[in-house]
Formats: C-alpha cells, sequence, structure tokens
C-alpha cells in the first residue's frame, strides 16, 4: 500500500514560512477551501492553516541552536484521529494513507482534534469543520498536472527544498531512503501512533586543522626579506 | 484543555439525571423489598419527569459544542470505535427508558407480569427501570470514557475517570432525590440522603485519588520528544502566529495558576463536606430546605469540578503552542 | 462532499497561467500567476526562472491578499482645502486635475529654480527612470533608499573590489567549501540565497554565521559566532593580521590581480604620500586606469613597471627609488596596518575569543590554500597570458546590513573586501562571483555634478543625480565647500554617498539647510514611518509650519499603493497600482538581476486591470515629464515622444542610436540581439513568451576572473557594459581614499574641505580600512546605555509592506524585544514583562521575550511589524499598534552637534549610510498599573475615500471571493 508523506530536512530549515503561506494560497481556493480568517484586519488575526513553522531555542548561550520547525498532520499510519471519528469523517484513504477530513459529514465536535497529540488539526471557525492538511490531496492525484507539479504546494514552494514528498512504503522513494540515511524520525513516538511524516536532524560540518597545516613548505613569506639591511654594524662588521 | 461550559453542563446535567433516575429505581426495588415504604406511582413519574428534564437539557448545552448540530444524527455511526459515538447511541436509549419508566408509573401500569419466586412481582416499570439502571451505567462508562478513553490526555487516561463521573453523577442524583423528596415532604430524605453522603464520600474517595494521581503524574511526552531534539534545555520561542490559533484556544483554559487552584478548592468544598454536613444537619433538625440546598451546593460545585477536570488536563500538543514572538 | 480525487481544479472554472515577475521584496523572482474565471486562485514559482527555479518565499505566496487588500488606495486624493495635514481629510479628484497641479506647480519650480523639487524614492525598482526624470527635470535632490538601506555594503566593496553583494555580486555556493555570513538580512536576495545556502550544506559544506543574534539562516550554521553589534571591522582585521602572519594570503592573485605589490609613496613630509608612484612612460590616451605604476623586482631588486612579463614583485619591504622617493608596496603598508589588530585585541571589542578568531582565520587560510579548485576553462588575461584553467580558492562571504548599517560601514566591509582579496577569491570559482553588468572599474564611471551651476533653470542637471566620486573635483558643493544638495550628498559630510541620504531630507528640508525646497515627491517611501530615524520627530516637521501659517516644506505629494502611515501627511496622493497590475522594467539600467554566468533581466506584465483608479508611478512620471516637455520625453516639434511607459521601455534610447535601453533582452528590430541593439517593436510580447525574463548565459570562458578578463572585457564594451576594456585591479589600497585625506590635510592641489570637515575626513578617509568605534558609541555613555538595539527582518514580512496581508500579518501582527535573559534578570524583570527601551534620543515601550539566542550587549526585535493605528487599511485595535513598536522613535538622524557640524547626519562619515544599528539603550521594567499597550502612540488614522471598506470579522477567500459559510 501507498503512504504518502513528506519528510522534513530541519538541516536546512531557515523558517521562513514559504510552505505555511503557499498551503494557505492553493488550499483556501481548492478542494479543501476556503480557510477562513478571523479579525483578518484588526486585533488578534487568526485563521485556519494547515501548516505552521514554529521556532524553538536550544541550549543556552553561547551554545544556542535555533530550530525552525514546520508542523502539519504526519498522516499517522495509525491515525488515533480516525476511530474516535463518531461519524467517520475522518479517514484514511486506504489507497495512497493521505488522512482527510470530509467536511460534509463533519460535525465539528472537535473530538479528533483531542485525539491528536500533534495538534494538527485546527477547527475552521467559520465553517465550523475541521480541517487539516490534506497533503494537496486535490494536486497529487490530479493527473492534469504535470510530474513537476503534482506535489503539495508546500513541497515545490520550499526554497531549501526542505521538504521532501513521497511514498514511504516504497524502500527507494527518495524519502524512505533519507529516512534510511539521514536519520529520519517520528515525533512523540511514545504513542504507537506511527507518524508518516518524518523529520531528518541537524548535521554539523567541521574543519580540523592539523598544526602542521598552517606552515608549508610554499609559504609565500618565503619569498620576502624577513629583515631588511638598511647599513647598520654587525658582527661581520667588527669582529674577526 | 478549555472548559467549554456546553460540556460541563451537558456530563453535569445528564450525571445527576441518570443518577435521579437511579435513586427512583432504588427507591422502587427497596420499596419492593419492604424496605422503604411504598410510594405512590406520581412519586416515580415525577422524578423521572425531572430526570428527563435534565437528560433533556443536557443534551441542549451538547449542542452548543457542534459547529454544526443539525448533522448530530451522524454521530452514531461509528459506535465500533468511538464512545463519543456510543455515548451519542446510549443518551437517547437512556432517555427513552427513563420516559417509559416514568410513563408507565404515570399510567398506573404497574399489574404484574409475571412473579419470581415467593413474593417479586415483576411489573413494566421494574423491567424498564432495570433496564434504565443498565444502560445509564452504560450512560456513565460512556460518557467518561469519552475522556477516558483518550489516550494522549494522561489526566483522563485513568478509570478513575469512570469512577469519577459514576459516583458524581449517582451522589448528585441521590442528592437531587433527597431534595426531592424533602420538598414534597416525603420520608425517603434520609434513605436518598444516605445513599447521597456514601456516594459523595465514594466520589471523594476517587476524585481525591484521581487528583494525588495527577499531582504525580509523569507524562509520556515532552518537548524532547515534540521535536525529537535530545537537550536538557529547549525552549520554544514562536509558534507561528501571534494572534492565537485553534490550537491556543481549544486546549488551554487560559486561566492563571491561582485561579486553577481555586476552583480546585471549591469544588473540593462544595461537592464533598458542605452538602454533606447540609444532609447530616438536615437529619437532626428535619430541615425540609436544607436538601435542596445541599443539592444545589453540590451541583455548583460539580460544574467547578468539571471545569477543572478539564483545566487540569495537559494535553500533548501544549508543547508546540509554550511561546509566541 | 466530492471525492478529492475526482476534483480537478481545471473542471471548477476557466484556468489560465499567465508568468510575470513577483514584487512581494526586491528579490524579483519568476512567477506563475493561476487564474481561475479571471480572479487569482494560486502564485507559485516559475520552474524555468534562472533567480528562483521555481519556488517561492511566503511572502510570494501571499501576494493575492495585497492584491485584495482593504489598505490600497484606489483614487487621487487632495488635502481638503483648510483641513490640517497629517489629519487625512482627503478628497477624491481625478487624475486630470492632479496631473494639472502637478504640472502647474513644478512647471513653476524648473523655470526658478529646480532644486526646489525633491524626487525621493523607497524600495522602488525604477531608478533608470526615476532617476532620468530627476535629471530631466534639472533637479540634483533624488535618491532612491539606498542611502538608508545598505549603501556601505555597495560602496565599501565596489571602491574595492568593483562590485558587491546581491544584485552586483554575490557567493559561489556550488563550489564553496566554506561559507562565512556576516550580519545578513534574510530579506535581501532571499530566495536564490535559500537555495544556494541549503544545497551547500547538503554537499557538505562548512557554514559559518557570525551575527550577534541567531536566527534565519544563521540557525542552519555549523558554527554561530556571536559577535558584539559595530565591531565586525575588528575581526576582520584580527583575521586578516593571522592570515598575512601565518602566510595564508594567495601570493600570486594578489600580485597579478591587486595593487598589493604596486609602489605607495611613503614619506609623510610629501604632498603625494599616500599615492602610487607614477612613473614617467608611454600610457594610452584616455584610459581609465594608467598602468605607469611600479612594482619592486625581487630578483633585479629594482623598481619595474608592473605587470612585467617574468617578474616577481615583493610584497613587502620598504625600498628606496632612483630619484630618492621612499616607496612601500600597498600590501607592505596593510601588513603594517594589520599588525596592531591581533586576535588578544580583537576578543575583548568583539566578543569573541582570540582563541575563535585564530581558528577562524585558519579555516579560511588553509582551505583557501589547500582545497584549490581548477575548472578546465582556458581563458586570456588582459595582459595576454593565457590560462589553461580557472582556479579558485573556495571560501565564500556573504555580508549585508549587520556590516552596513554603522557608521563605521564603509571601512569595516572594505576590510571584509580586503580579507576576501588576500584569501584570492575574487571573481574566481568558490569565492565571490560578480553579476553583470559588475565587475566595473574602481570607482564606476558616472560622477554627480561638480557644482550648483549644473543646475539652472529649465535645463537637465548637467551630470548624473548620483554617481561614484574618485577624487573631491567630482564632489558636488559650492564655493565654500558646502552641500548644494538637500540631503547633502557629495559634499565633504559625506563624500562617498553614492546612494544620498534619503534618511536626512525630511529634517533639511524643514530645517532649510542647506536651503528650503517647495514640492517634495515620495514615492513608495514610509517616510512618515518605518523609513525615517526618529519617526515621532519627523511626523511633527512634517506638520510644522511658519510664522505665516505655510507649511515647511509646503507641497508634499506620495504616491503609494496602500494608506501608509506618510499618504497620511500628503497634500496630494497618487494611487500606485500593485504589482499585478502594471508593466515593470527590471533594467540593467538599474540593479538587474543577473547571474553569475551572465546578464539577466526582466519585465513585469499585467495579469489584472488597474483597481479603481490606479495607475502605475512610471505612468505618472511619463505623463509629467511629457506636459512639462522635458527633452527626453519630447519631440524636436515639440510633441510628445512617448505614449505610455511600455513605449518609452521600447523605444527609449540612452542617447539616439545607442542600441542601450531599458531592457536588454531580444532588442534589434528582429529581436536577434542581445544587450545593444536597435528598438524592436515587439520586445515585449517576447519577454511574455520567455516568462518575462532575458537571461544571456556567457560562454564559460567569459563567467570568471572578469576584472582582468580580456575576452569577457572587451564583450562588455562591445555590449555596452563598461566603458573600458581594461583590468579592473582590485584596490587593497584605496588610492581614493587617500586622494580625499590629502585634501583634508591640505596637500591636495584642488578641492579641500571646510575647515570644521577637516580632521573628520583626514581620519576617515584612510586608504587602508581601519576600525574605530560607532560614532554614536563615542559620544555616548556606555554604563547608562550598556545595550546595542538591532532590528532584524523576519522572512515572512518585507519591511513595512505587509501588515495589510491577512495571511502574512497573522504570522507577525506584533513583535518582541528580544534579550539575553541575563540582562533581564539584571534589571529585575521577567520574560514577556512590558519594558521601557530608552536611548539618549528617546523612548519605547513594549513586551520582552528572552532569548539565548541573542549576545548578551544586544537587545533586537522584528523591524517595521509595528504600526501607527488605522494605518495600512488596518483596524484601530489591530496588534500592530497596540502591542507592535517601532523601534526607529530611538533612534536619531543626526548625531549631537560637535566642532565638524551642527546637525552631522547620524550617518557614516564616508558614504552617509543611515546608522540605524549604532543606537545605545538601556532597558527597564514599566511600573505597576502602566497600561499595556506599547508607546508611543498616535492618532488612530480614517479610512481614506476610494479605500475598501473593512472586511468584518471574517474573510473566507476562494479564488477572488469573499465567501461566507459555504
Amino acid at each position: 500500500m501507498t503512504q504518502f508523506a513528506l519528510v522534513i530536512d530541519l538541516n536546512v530549515c531557515v523558517g521562513c514560512h514559504a510552505c505555511v503561506t503557499s498551503c494557505k494560497e492553493w488550499n483556501t481556493s481548492g478542494w479543501a477551501g476556503p480557510l477562513a480568517d478571523q479579525n483578518p484586519y484588526d486585533g488578534s488575526p487568526t485563521g485556519t492553516f494547515f501548516n505552521r513553522v514554529q521556532t524553538f531555542e536550544v541550549g543556552k548561550f553561547p551554545q544556542t541552536e535555533t530550530v525552525h520547525f514546520p508542523k502539519s498532520c504526519l498522516h499517522c499510519e495509525e491515525p488515533p484521529c480516525v476511530p474516535v471519528c463518531p461519524t467517520g469523517a475522518s479517514y484514511k484513504r486506504p489507497d495512497n494513507g493521505v488522512v482527510l477530513v470530509d467536511y460534509d459529514k463533519c460535525i465539528g465536535c472537535k473530538y479528533c482534534s483531542w485525539a491528536c497529540p500533534y495538534g494538527a488539526r485546527e477547527l475552521d471557525e467559520l465553517q465550523q469543520v475541521m480541517k487539516k492538511c490534506t497533503l494537496c490531496i486535490d494536486r497529487i492525484t490530479d493527473a492534469k498536472l504535470s510530474d513537476r507539479d503534482r506535489k503539495p504546494s508546500c513541497v515545490l514552494a520550499c526554497p531549501a527544498s526542505a521538504r521532501l514528498f513521497g511514498d514511504v512504503h516504497d524502500p527507494h522513494s527518495a524519502v524512505s531512503i533519507a529516512i534510511r540515511e539521514r536519520g529520519g524520525y517520528q515525533l512523540m513516538p511514545e504513542w504507537g501512533t506511527q507518524p508518516s511524516n518524518h523529520y531528518l536532524p541537524r548535521r554539523k560540518t567541521v574543519l580540523h586543522i592539523d598544526p602542521d597545516e598552517l606552515t608549508r613548505i610554499d609559504n609565500p613569506l618565503r619569498k620576502e626579506d624577513l629583515t631588511d639591511y638598511t647599513g647598520e654594524e654587525t658582527l661581520d662588521d667588527v669582529a674577526w | 484543555m478549555h472548559p467549554a461550559f456546553s460540556v460541563i453542563f451537558l456530563t453535569t446535567l445528564i450525571g445527576a439525571g441518570q443518577g435521579l433516575f437511579l435513586a427512583m429505581v432504588t427507591g422502587q426495588l427497596y420499596a419492593i423489598a419492604r424496605f422503604l415504604p411504598v410510594q405512590v406511582d406520581q412519586f416515580y413519574a415525577a422524578g423521572s419527569l425531572v430526570a428527563l428534564t435534565l437528560l433533556i437539557v443536557g443534551l441542549f448545552a451538547s449542542f452548543f459544542h457542534l459547529g454544526h448540530p443539525e448533522r448530530a444524527w451522524r454521530a452514531a455511526t461509528k459506535w465500533r470505535t468511538s464512545w463519543l459515538a456510543r455515548e451519542v447511541i446510549v443518551l437517547p436509549i437512556v432517555m427513552a427508558l427513563v420516559f417509559a419508566y416514568g410513563a408507565l408509573h404515570w399510567l398506573g401500569w404497574t399489574m404484574p407480569l409475571f412473579q419470581l419466586g415467593e413474593s417479586l412481582k415483576v411489573d413494566a416499570t421494574l423491567l424498564f427501570g432495570l433496564m434504565g439502571t443498565v444502560a445509564s451505567f452504560g450512560l456513565f462508562v460512556c460518557t467518561a470514557m469519552v475522556y477516558g478513553g483518550v489516550r494522549f490526555i494522561q489526566e483522563w487516561h485513568t478509570p478513575l475517570t469512570v469512577a469519577n463521573f459514576l459516583f458524581l453523577g449517582a451522589a448528585s442524583g441521590f442528592m437531587l432525590a433527597a431534595a426531592y423528596s424533602a420538598y414534597i415532604g416525603n420520608p425517603l430524605v434520609t434513605f436518598f440522603g444516605t445513599w447521597a453522603v456514601i456516594l459523595t464520600i465514594a466520589g471523594l474517595a476517587s476524585r481525591g485519588a484521581h487528583l494525588i494521581r495527577n499531582a504525580k503524574l509523569k507524562h509520556r511526552s515532552s518537548i524532547q520528544t515534540a521535536i525529537g531534539i535530545r537537550h536538557t534545555a529547549i525552549m520554544q520561542k514562536a509558534q507561528g502566529a501571534t494572534g492565537g490559533s485553534f490550537n491556543t484556544r481549544e486546549f488551554f483554559h487560559g486561566q492563571s495558576q491561582s485561579t486553577v487552584e481555586m476552583m480546585q478548592r471549591i469544588f473540593l468544598v462544595l461537592v464533598f463536606p458542605v452538602p454533606i454536613v447540609l444532609v447530616g444537619a438536615a437529619y437532626i433538625t428535619a430541615s425540609p430546605t436544607l436538601p435542596i440546598l445541599a443539592f444545589i451546593i453540590q451541583y455548583l460545585g460539580l460544574i467547578a469540578e468539571r471545569w477543572s477536570f478539564f483545566a487540569e488536563a495537559k494535553h500533548p500538543q501544549n508543547l508546540y503552542y509554550q511561546s509566541i514572538a | 462532499m466530492q471525492d478529492p480525487v475526482a476534483h480537478s481544479d481545471s473542471q471548477i472554472g476557466r484556468v489560465e497561467v499567465k508568468e510575470t515577475t513577483c514584487y512581494m521584496c526586491a528579490c524579483r523572482c519568476g512567477i506563475r500567476v493561476h487564474l481561475r474565471d479571471g480572479e487569482v486562485r494560486y502564485i507559485d514559482g516559475n520552474p524555468n526562472h534562472p533567480l528562483n527555479k521555481g519556488v517561492i518565499c511566503a511572502k510570494g505566496s501571499s501576494g493575492i491578499m495585497k492584491q485584495y487588500s482593504p489598505g490600497r488606495i484606489t483614487q487621487p486624493l487632495r488635502r481638503k482645502a483648510g483641513a490640517e495635514r497629517g489629519t487625512s481629510e482627503f478628497e477624491v479628484i481625478s487624475w486630470e486635475e492632479a496631473f494639472g497641479m502637478l504640472t502647474e506647480r513644478l512647471a513653476k519650480l524648473r523655470a526658478e529654480d529646480p532644486k526646489k523639487f525633491a524626487l525621493f524614492t523607497g524600495r522602488d525598482q525604477m531608478q533608470a527612470l526615476t532617476g532620468m526624470f530627476a535629471k530631466q527635470f534639472g533637479t540634483p535632490n533624488y535618491a532612491a533608499h539606498g542611502g538608508f538601506c545598505s549603501v556601505n555594503m555597495a560602496a565599501g566593496l565596489i571602491y574595492t573590489i568593483g562590485g558587491s553583494f546581491w544584485e552586483f555580486g554575490g557567493p559561489d555556493l556550488e563550489r564553496a567549501k566554506l561559507f562565512v555570513m556576516i550580519g545578513t538580512a534574510e530579506d535581501h536576495h532571499s530566495n536564490p540565497l535559500k537555495i544556494d545556502i541549503a544545497a551547500f550544506k547538503r554537499r557538505g559544506g562548512r557554514f559559518i554565521s557570525v551575527n550577534p543574534i541567531r536566527t534565519g539562516y544563521s540557525a542552519i550554521a555549523d558554527e554561530w559566532i556571536p559577535i558584539k553589534p559595530g565591531t565586525d571591522g575588528a575581526l576582520l582585521l584580527a583575521i586578516t593580521n593571522e592570515i598575512i602572519k601565518l602566510g595564508l594570503y594567495d601570493r600570486d592573485f594578489l600580485v597579478q590581480y591587486t595593487n598589493s605589490a604596486e609602489l605607495v609613496i611613503d614619506d609623510p613630509e610629501r604632498d603625494n604620500h599616500g599615492l602610487f608612484y607614477r612613473a614617467e612612460m608611454h600610457i594610452e590616451e584616455g584610459c581609465f586606469d594608467p598602468q605607469n605604476k611600479l612594482w619592486w623586482d625581487r630578483e633585479l631588486n629594482i623598481a619595474i613597471s608592473t605587470h612585467t612579463p617574468g617578474v616577481e614583485p615583493r610584497l613587502m619591504g620598504s625600498y628606496t627609488l632612483d630619484d630618492g622617493t621612499p616607496v612601500k608596496p600597498a600590501f607592505q603598508l596593510l601588513k603594517e596596518r594589520v599588525e596592531q589588530y591581533t586576535p588578544e585585541w580583537a576578543a575583548p571589542i568583539t566578543g569573541i575569543p582570540a582563541e575563535t578568531i585564530r581558528r577562524l582565520a585558519h579555516e579560511m587560510g588553509v582551505t583557501a590554500r589547500d582545497q584549490k579548485i581548477e575548472l578546465p576553462i582556458p581563458w586570456t588575461d588582459c595582459w595576454d597570458n593565457e590560462h589553461s584553467s580557472v582556479t579558485g580558492n573556495p571560501v565564500a562571504f556573504h555580508a549585508m546590513r549587520g556590516m552596513a548599517a554603522h557608521s563605521n560601514g564603509f571601512q569595516t566591509i572594505r576590510a571584509l573586501g580586503v580579507l576576501m582579496t588576500v584569501l584570492g577569491t575574487i571573481d574566481r570559482p568558490g569565492g565571490f562571483r560578480h553579476k553583470a553588468p559588475y565587475p566595473r572599474p574602481i570607482p564606476p564611471c558616472p560622477k554627480p555634478p561638480h557644482g550648483p551651476e549644473a543646475v539652472q533653470p529649465n535645463t537637465p542637471l548637467d551630470g548624473m543625480p548620483l554617481g561614484w566620486p574618485a577624487k573631491p573635483e567630482d564632489l558636488f558643493v559650492n564655493g565654500d565647500g558646502e552641500a548644494v544638495r538637500i540631503d547633502k550628498a557629495f559634499s565633504w559630510e559625506y563624500p562617498l554617498s553614492v546612494h544620498g541620504l534619503m534618511h536626512n531630507v525630511i529634517t533639511n528640508a524643514w530645517r532649510g539647510d542647506p536651503y528650503p525646497i517647495d514640492t517634495l515627491l515620495l514615492f513608495m517611501a514610509n517616510m512618515a514611518w518605518n523609513s525615517s530615524m526618529n519617526t515621532s520627530e519627523v511626523r511633527k516637521m512634517l506638520v510644522d509650519k511658519q510664522p505665516n501659517g505655510e507649511y515647511k516644506i509646503p507641497f508634499l505629494v506620495v504616491c503609494d499603493t496602500f494608506a501608509s502611515e506618510t499618504v497620511a501627511f500628503a497634500d496630494l496622493v497618487l494611487p500606485d497600482t500593485s504589482y499585478l497590475e502594471r508593466h515593470d522594467a527590471l533594467s540593467m539600467l538599474d540593479r538587474p538581476i543577473s547571474e553569475y554566468d551572465g546578464p539577466v533581466d526582466a519585465v513585469r506584465i499585467p495579469i489584472l486591470p488597474p483597481k479603481g483608479e490606479c495607475k502605475p508611478f512610471q505612468e505618472v512620471l511619463v505623463e509629467l515629464g511629457s506636459r512639462l516637455k522635458l527633452p527626453a520625453f519630447t519631440n524636436a516639434d515639440g510633441s510628445r515622444k512617448y505614449r505610455d511607459y511600455p513605449d518609452l521601455i521600447v523605444n527609449y534610447e540612452t542617447s539616439p542610436g545607442s542600441g542601450i535601453g531599458f531592457l536588454a533582452g531580444w532588442r534589434g528590430k528582429s529581436g536577434d540581439k542581445v544587450l545593444k541593439g536597435e528598438p524592436n517593436p515587439r520586445q515585449w510580447e517576447m519577454y511574455a513568451q520567455n516568462g518575462c525574463v532575458f537571461h544571456h548565459e556567457l560562454p564559460r570562458s567569459y563567467q570568471y576572473m572578469r576584472n582582468w578578463n580580456k575576452g569577457y572585457l572587451h564583450w562588455a564594451r562591445a555590449h555596452g557594459m563598461v566603458r573600458y576594456a581594461e583590468p579592473i585591479t582590485l584596490h587593497l589600497y584605496s588610492e581614493v581614499l587617500q586622494k580625499f585625506r590629502l585634501a583634508a590635510q591640505g596637500k591636495w592641489p584642488g578641492r579641500q574641505p571646510p575647515e570644521r570637515l577637516r580632521q573628520r575626513v583626514e581620519t576617515y578617509f584612510d586608504p587602508l580600512p581601519f576600525f574605530y568605534d560607532p560614532l554614536e558609541t563615542q559620544v555616548t555613555d556606555p554604563r547608562r546605555y550598556p545595550l546595542n538595539a538591532l532590528t532584524q527582518r523576519p522572512m515572512a514580512m518585507y519591511h513595512s509592506w505587509d501588515s495589510q496581508n491577512a495571511w502574512l500579518r497573522q504570522i507577525h501582527s506584533h513583535n518582541y524585544l528580544f534579550i539575553n535573559p541575563s540582562v533581564g534578570l539584571t534589571n529585575g524583570f521577567g520574560d514577556g514583562d512590558w519594558i521601557w527601551v530608552e536611548s539618549p534620543h528617546g523612548r519605547v515601550r513594549c513586551m520582552c521575550r528572552f532569548s539565548e539566542a541573542v549576545e548578551p550587549g544586544t537587545v533586537w526585535t522584528w523591524n517595521a511589524i509595528g504600526k501607527a493605528a488605522g494605518a495600512w487599511g488596518l483596524g484601530a485595535n489591530a496588534d500592530e499598534a497596540r502591542k507592535g513598536f517601532l523601534l526607529n522613535h530611538v533612534i536619531s538622524e543626526e548625531l549631537p552637534p560637535c566642532d565638524a557640524g551642527e546637525h552631522l547626519s547620524n550617518s557614516d562619515p564616508i558614504t552617509g549610510q543611515a546608522a540605524w544599528f549604532d543606537v545605545r539603550v538601556r532597558v527597564y521594567k514599566a511600573a505597576e498599573g502602566e497600561e499595556h499597550i506599547t508607546s508611543p502612540q498616535f492618532a488612530s488614522m480614517p479610512r481614506l475615500p476610494g479605500q475598501d471598506k473593512p472586511r468584518g470579522k471574517w474573510q473566507a477567500y476562494m479564488a477572488g471571493i469573499f465567501g461566507k459559510k459555504s
């Protein structure tokens, strides 16, 4: 069975929020839309987004890492939000593993959001139905789109290519290889939800310089006279 | 979690309604067993009507929790997996049984249908009363499991949640039965009052155990598991929105710690000692008003208890919503 | 609900995809605008665009919300008769009335004194046109925002290596092994940099960030080196010291391609001290950089003409020429200069341990030396040496505003240019790479006018409004050596202010110093808010009156797309279009979007009709130019020359028959020529067919070493990009600066500075980079104001532009002051508390946020999130006004009076770059009972006539439809 998912590379995510608004932009006018905004031009503006970029600081100054952390629905293999839905509005697609909400069936009880440890679901306060990342289901299944474009909007937008999209059940897919080779991990593994989305950790490149490397036979300083002789007296003038 | 008044009223009202119904059936059983004087049918009928009213008002309150109440009928679909669906199914069953029980009494359809053993004459009210009792217990379990079944909310995910809902709902129902009896000047005040006190003490035991358990609770998730980084010092700075989001509204009570502690103290006083003392005082003074007062105070206390129940619960998603900048 | 698999956008409505160029920031990515039934449904990156290769940022993805923002102004507005300026009491007028008013007023000014008209523009991308308009009008009072942006970065590097970062050039991260980023703002050249940094990291490159704050790109650096603001120069000089001491410099590169080995006269008694010794020899007529300088031959131990084949010169030592002139190679002077700048010296200044500074130097030097890149690309240098390959030292740098926005920024950036040069990384693989039309001669040829006589009634300005002074004679001063321009650019106060000083225009005009003006036309510049220092006072100046009741700045015209804070102060408001409604040319005459491999320019083509009466500012200028009969806009018979802006773009030539126009692509009658060729009537069409972008990839042999690449330089000259095909020798030692210093010392035969400025010019015009404390630091008590206050750019906002954007503002609706927790603890307040930030110039109340990612001597906030109430189409209770704040209120536009002047700009003494980041502050807790809103607050700006109604509580956008419940 295919399981589509995102792999998010924290090693290169600079926290630019491109994925956040490109998602909003595609989905508000798409199958899942509109995504309402409350107080759009006034105090405490708040709207429905499928994807947010958060920022964490790890460590104490000066050993501080700033981690930008995009978070959206993780499309769990065992999605805890699905069985709790009393109406069957929340479901996991058998063909590609995407977890979706049927807005026509949703009664807006918010129970599924309680059953998601990741806070991946957001109630659309205007439409009063639960919404969440669809992996741009209306893009990834649209045969009219080119291969290049048949990807979630966030993936196409990401300037750092920090978002990979593919089938994590296919061991040869780019996402599976990235998870395998780059230490891809799941969030809150303690709950056994088996999120399909994975995160790739930071990597550090360090440079070790051996003291021997600082001097070389071809050191250009050798081409300069290291002292100037301007006629002062030396032992050559006075001793024998 | 954000304490939603729709759900607070739903659970406390139907709890009291179920409890009152159980009290009626208990009273009837005791009367059959001749431990208590037999009451007129109207006593059970009116009690059931009050219980039914509470169930209906509770159900009505619950609609305010739904974004699309007109689609509420759909909520029965997934009873195989969803405690919420089960609650949605059992609640009307209870209501129907309570209605039937009350209506049979009202209509006086109490001729025995058959007899068990020497003396137990089984009539339709008894049958519906027993069925209603089973359904009410089922409803307590379903309602409690809507919360207790959410394994991510560890404060709730314990059998104590079921015990709390059961004991506190039943206690408030028996307290209401005592108040009802006092109001109509019925001699069952002591009977219901005693049961109410016993159930209240049971509720105190389970809710107290629940509080102690939660105070010592170790959360399975941490900021480290939430973002997958192992370090002792991790602080969130931004959550991607400065004006709030569903995640900040639904999962946070938004009150200060002192308010939460105050609410806890309030319910510990109002739900347990005060009603017990009032009921005790009512025995001594034979006051018809004290049991009523005891019920009202206990019910107000239960609203605070249910508020605290939500406020105590720390959802793991909150790890992602600690700070804005 | 419909099965999503069965759902296809193409079945819902008529789908069209149109290509144009983004303008949500100045990056200029290619975009595809997807329309459904004529309404914008989706904007994504153009995969075929050389700049962004299909990606798009948060701003670009939110273009829809800019288009439909209720903050847009849609009608020309005139301040109501009798209404006070600043109260936003306007009446709608027609364009005809607006043009009538403007033409009458401007024609009069032009006939009497053209400099009474000043045109200053913000982050526009049409300086080629606005500058031409100003020149044609005859006013010298023109500039864009560069002076308060990053002119130090442009000038510091262009005066050193003939190019700079961003549009001018950048780090070659494709081949670099070590990347050092210093003080970069995340909104500059953002998508290309994000693409490159991510790819660089994936390849295993090592990324070091030097910054007081760890946000944005710094977040993913392999190492973060926190530095005290304004001390980058000390760090760079100490690194250079260590590199020279250990011999880790690229000697061959320095000898061949820089002035390191050239002999400098070294005798303080002489008038020509510090200039290159110029030998008597044949020099080519009319050349830019006569090759009559000398090296000291290592073998023969004599002076010899530079670049004599087979000669290896000395870089160090001290010599005496035959005529008795004592000389030293320029590199020797650099070596002597940096000897004092040891890592131990720099450590307490920068806050970086000496060991770390040494290690940085070693990493740079050893990587440059040992990881040399060799590409099999043959090329020929200007001295006719054939090279079989291009080599490079893979150490790349990028820097921007963090270094630039200090009053020591020019010399700091010179230090960076020198370090990059010493490492041998200029226009070589893995190092710094130029972008066309750079490299240009050092300094580039255009010069400002030389005196007040350049400004004459009804006559175009004699000279370029902006240029590159190379000697005191190039300054724009009067007989007393004082400024001719309203912003005092190109005066002795800021001699190399190559982008002007927009940040002082309002203060100077208000004071009437050097003279009062009549009409100030501001385009897309929010001078009553985040683009001005000392915002509160500037707002008062804009409404200040003469005793006779006339405003001190009599007539203020503002052209903008949105109801910005500045619009409130206008006497005449001109509604500009959105970027989806206009033609634009992102021209080679301005700052194009060239790639390392060759010139690139781009256009915008309207996707949607203009909203209301909106009119592109370019059309306003073409119309005004035609009505005023400015020569470039008028035929010989006096008739109008250009129908409109698109017509101008196609048919304008810099001079008749020059073949050079605004756009470089598809020139020539049939569109077969590049860069130079006759006007092509189908040029717009051809751009449209090609994604609105023109990319001319150079042959690989022209892609590197362009300062000295004979083939490239001749190609560039043949295509009109440079005047000279001479080598562009790197100015490790700046003789240009020494000329100004000699003038200050009274040793220059020509122009000399006024007495009050002699010491200032002598001090700062040092031909070698040096470190000094920023000017404000020099006059501020560090015990009272122990902290530096900075701003950073959030990647999801472009300056003040995006608070009107319903999606972007949700990410940053208000801002906090970030401080190290130790600062909070010292000052007795906690995370999230309300605090005051106070400088010697003012104070601001705001909320604080503790952060471990900021060095303890620095506090910072996101730039321009705070807004005046009611501006930008926001409600009066918007977070931006109640909880957001602007740091500008605590930053002064002028220095305290001193011997050098009463009203010197708070700017770099060389370039006039606004010293935003010099401000020193202290922080303390707001008193109990103080209101929990930011301070200062201003009266709410009302909605303007023609502005959309507020959208109410809900907005649910779906392809042009603002739905309610669906």
